[in-house]
C-alpha cells in the first residue's frame, strides 16, 4: 500500500452529501452523546445509500467517514459487515426473499424459482432494465403465512422484504 | 386464558395509538411509579417476585439483571431495549412493535427509573420499517402526553427514548454486538465480563432487555408481581408470546400462559396442515435443539419442561414439522444460516459453521460419507462452549440434536443418495 492512501485528504463530506442528507443525519446524530457522533454512522450510510440509487461508493463511505469525524476504515467495516448496504449497483427495486426454515418448510424454493423465471435473472443478479434486484435473505421475523416477497420498503406482511429502496423508485 | 399481557389490546381497531392504550388502563403504572408510590427498589422487587425471565432467548430473570446496576456509580447509565429479532422462526417482538408499543414505552420508562438510566435506546432490526414507523409514532405520542423526556408526568424525572436501527446483522441479537452497533461498529460480541451492568453502552453501566420483556413491565406493576407470576407455573412466571410457524393451519403469534401443553398450542395453531402427522418441533428457534413430535406432545410450553426434553424455550418460536419434511434438507438451510451469521471473531464458529454445512450439504446433495455423521458429531461438540458468544452454540446444537433423532435419516441419505421422505 502506498503511504499517499493513508494521508490521502478526506473529501469535502459537503459536497457529495446534499444538504438533504446531512439533515437527515444530523437528526440521528442528535440521539447520540455529543461525543459519540459515529454512533450515526449506520443511519449515515443507510441514508447515504438511498440517496444515491441503493448503494454506496467508497466516495460516498468517506464522506460519512469525514462527516462523522470517523476513520473511512470504521466506516467501510461496518458498511461491509451488513448485509442491508450494498456495496455494489443495484436495480431501482430489491425484492428479497426470505429461505430459511419456517419459509422453506412452506415452498420458498418456489417463490424463488417464480421469481428467478418471471425475471429472469439469478438470485444476487439485477434484471437488465435496471428495474430489479433479486436478494435471498435469512429469516425476516414474519413467518406467519406462506412465503411471499414484498418489495421495497414494505413490511413483510408475510415473509420476504425489502427495505431501504430509493426514494424515487416507481413500478 | 390468552392474550393478557403484551397482546391484550388486540380487540381494539387501532390498539397502537395512544388513547386505545390509556382507555385499558395504559401508563397507569407509570403515575403509580412516579407519583412517589415506589421507590426504585421496590419497583426492582416487584419485578423480580413476578418472576419474569428474559424473553428474548436466555430466560434471564428480569429483576435479578436490574438489581446488577449500581446507582451509586457516577456517571451516565443506560437502559437498552433489543429489538433486533432475528432468531429464525421468531416474529413476536415485531408485532409487540406494530400493536402495542406504548407497552413497551412505559416499560422502558419504568425500567430507566428502576436503574437510574439517562436514556433508553430501542435497537429495531433495519428490516423491521413499519415496525419502527410505528413505534417512532408512539414515541411522539408519549412525548406530547409527557410521558416521556424531561420532567416526565411532573416527577422530576427526565428520560427519553431513541430508536436505533440495524441494518441486517443476526449476530446483532446478541447483547453486546448489539452495543458495538449502537456505538457504530461492527456488530461483533465483546468477552464477558465485564458484564453490560458494569460496563455496557460507551462504557457505561447499562442494562439490556428484551422487547417482550419490557412491554410486560406496565403490567407486572400495575396488577401485581404475584398477579404476573400466577398466570405461569413453577419458575417460569407469567404469560409468554409464541411463534408458532411451519407446517401448522394458522401459524401465527399466541401468548399463553408459560406451563401451558405443547398440544393446546398446536391446537390454537389449527393444528397440522393437512391432518398430516407431526414429525419434529424446534421449540425455541432454529438455535434450540430439536425434538421429535411424539416427545413433543406430552411436553408444557415452560423453561423447565424444555429444559428437561433436552432443548430451550429460548425465543418461544415454535417451528413444527410434519411428516413430508427431509430432516436433512432442512438442516441443510439451517446450517446455512449460522455459516452465513458468524461474525468470524473466533475460529471455532467462523471455519466451524463453515465445515457443518459443507457436510450437511454433500449429505443433502448425495455425495455423502459414511464418516459424515461421526465428523458432524465431532465439529459441533468443538465449536460449543468455545467461542465468546452464544452463536457458536446456537450452530451447534441444531446439528447435534438432529444428527441424534433422526440419524437413520441422514444415514439413508448418505447409503441412497436421497431422501427417505417422499421415497
Amino acid at each position: 500500500m502506498s503511504s499517499n492512501e493513508v494521508t490521502m485528504p478526506r473529501p469535502d463530506a459537503a459536497a457529495l452529501l446534499s444538504a438533504g442528507v446531512r439533515a437527515e443525519i444530523d437528526t440521528w446524530v442528535a440521539k447520540y452523546p455529543p461525543e459519540w457522533k459515529r454512533s450515526a454512522c449506520m443511519a449515515a450510510l443507510r441514508i447515504a445509500q438511498e440517496g444515491n440509487g441503493g448503494w454506496l461508493t467508497t466516495e460516498l463511505m468517506d464522506a460519512v467517514a469525514a462527516y462523522l469525524e470517523m476513520p473511512p476504515m470504521d466506516v467501510y467495516e461496518v458498511a461491509s459487515f451488513y448485509s442491508m448496504y450494498e456495496l455494489k449497483p443495484v436495480g431501482r427495486h430489491k425484492i428479497c426473499v426470505c429461505t430459511n426454515i419456517s419459509c422453506l418448510i412452506n415452498g420458498s424454493e418456489r417463490v424463488v424459482e417464480h421469481l428467478e423465471k418471471r425475471l429472469g435473472v439469478g438470485l444476487g443478479e439485477t434484471t437488465a432494465d435496471g428495474r430489479y434486484t433479486l436478494k435471498e435473505v435469512e429469516c425476516l421475523g414474519a413467518v406467519l403465512r406462506e412465503p411471499d416477497p414484498r418489495a421495497d420498503r414494505r413490511d413483510p406482511g408475510r415473509a420476504g422484504v425489502a427495505p431501504w429502496r430509493t426514494k424515487s423508485a416507481s413500478a | 386464558m390468552a392474550n393478557e399481557v403484551c397482546f391484550r389490546l388486540m380487540h381494539l381497531p387501532e390498539p397502537w395509538r395512544l388513547a386505545a392504550y390509556q382507555s385499558e388502563g395504559g401508563y397507569e403504572a407509570l403515575r403509580k411509579v412516579l407519583g412517589g408510590g415506589m421507590p426504585q427498589d421496590q419497583v426492582i422487587e416487584e419485578v423480580k417476585k413476578s418472576g419474569l425471565r428474559g424473553r428474548g432467548g436466555a430466560g434471564f430473570p428480569t429483576g435479578v439483571k436490574w438489581g446488577f446496576i449500581n446507582r451509586t456509580a457516577p456517571g451516565p447509565r443506560y437502559l437498552v431495549c433489543n429489538s433486533d429479532e432475528g432468531e429464525p422462526g421468531t416474529c413476536k417482538d415485531r408485532d409487540i412493535l406494530r400493536f402495542n408499543p406504548h407497552a413497551l414505552i412505559e416499560g422502558m420508562v419504568i425500567a430507566g427509573y428502576a436503574i437510574g438510566a439517562v436514556a433508553g435506546y430501542n435497537y429495531i432490526r433495519g428490516e423491521f420499517w413499519e415496525p419502527y414507523e410505528r413505534f417512532e409514532a408512539a414515541l411522539a405520542e408519549a412525548r406530547e402526553a409527557g410521558f416521556l423526556g424531561k420532567d416526565i408526568l411532573g416527577s422530576g424525572l427526565d428520560f427519553d427514548i431513541h430508536t436505533h436501527l440495524g441494518a441486517g446483522a443476526y449476530i446483532c441479537g446478541e447483547e453486546t454486538a448489539l452495543l458495538n452497533s449502537i456505538e457504530g461498529r461492527k456488530g461483533q460480541p465483546r468477552y464477558k465480563p465485564p458484564f453490560p451492568a458494569q460496563f455496557g453502552l460507551y462504557g457505561r453501566p447499562t442494562i439490556i432487555n428484551n422487547t417482550e420483556s419490557l412491554a410486560s413491565v406496565p403490567e407486572i406493576i400495575r396488577r401485581g408481581g404475584d398477579w404476573f407470576r400466577e398466570i405461569g407455573v413453577a419458575n417460569s412466571g407469567g404469560p409468554k408470546l409464541f411463534s408458532v410457524s411451519g407446517n401448522v393451519a394458522r401459524p401465527g403469534n399466541y401468548e399463553v400462559p408459560l406451563g401451558t401443553p405443547f398440544a393446546t398450542l398446536l391446537e390454537m395453531a389449527g393444528g397440522v396442515r393437512g391432518g398430516r402427522k407431526l414429525k419434529a418441533v424446534i421449540p425455541g428457534g432454529s438455535s434450540a435443539p430439536v425434538i421429535p413430535g411424539d416427545v413433543m406432545m406430552d411436553l408444557t410450553m415452560d423453561y423447565d419442561a424444555i429444559a428437561k426434553a433436552g432443548s430451550m424455550l429460548g425465543s418461544g418460536a415454535v417451528i413444527v414439522m410434519d411428516d413430508t419434511n427431509c430432516m436433512v434438507r432442512v438442516l441443510d438451510r439451517v446450517s446455512y444460516f449460522y455459516y452465513e451469521e458468524s461474525c468470524g471473531q473466533c475460529t471455532p464458529c467462523r471455519e466451524g459453521t463453515g465445515w457443518m454445512h459443507r457436510v450437511i450439504h454433500r449429505i443433502e446433495t448425495g455425495k455423502g460419507r459414511p464418516e459424515d455423521l461421526d465428523l458432524l458429531d465431532d465439529v459441533a461438540a468443538k465449536i460449543q462452549g468455545r467461542t465468546i458468544c452464544a452463536l457458536g452454540d446456537a450452530a451447534a446444537m441444531p446439528v447435534a440434536s438432529f444428527v441424534r433423532h433422526f440419524r437413520d435419516e441422514f444415514a439413508y441419505h448418505i447409503e441412497h443418495r436421497r431422501c427417505l421422505v417422499g421415497g
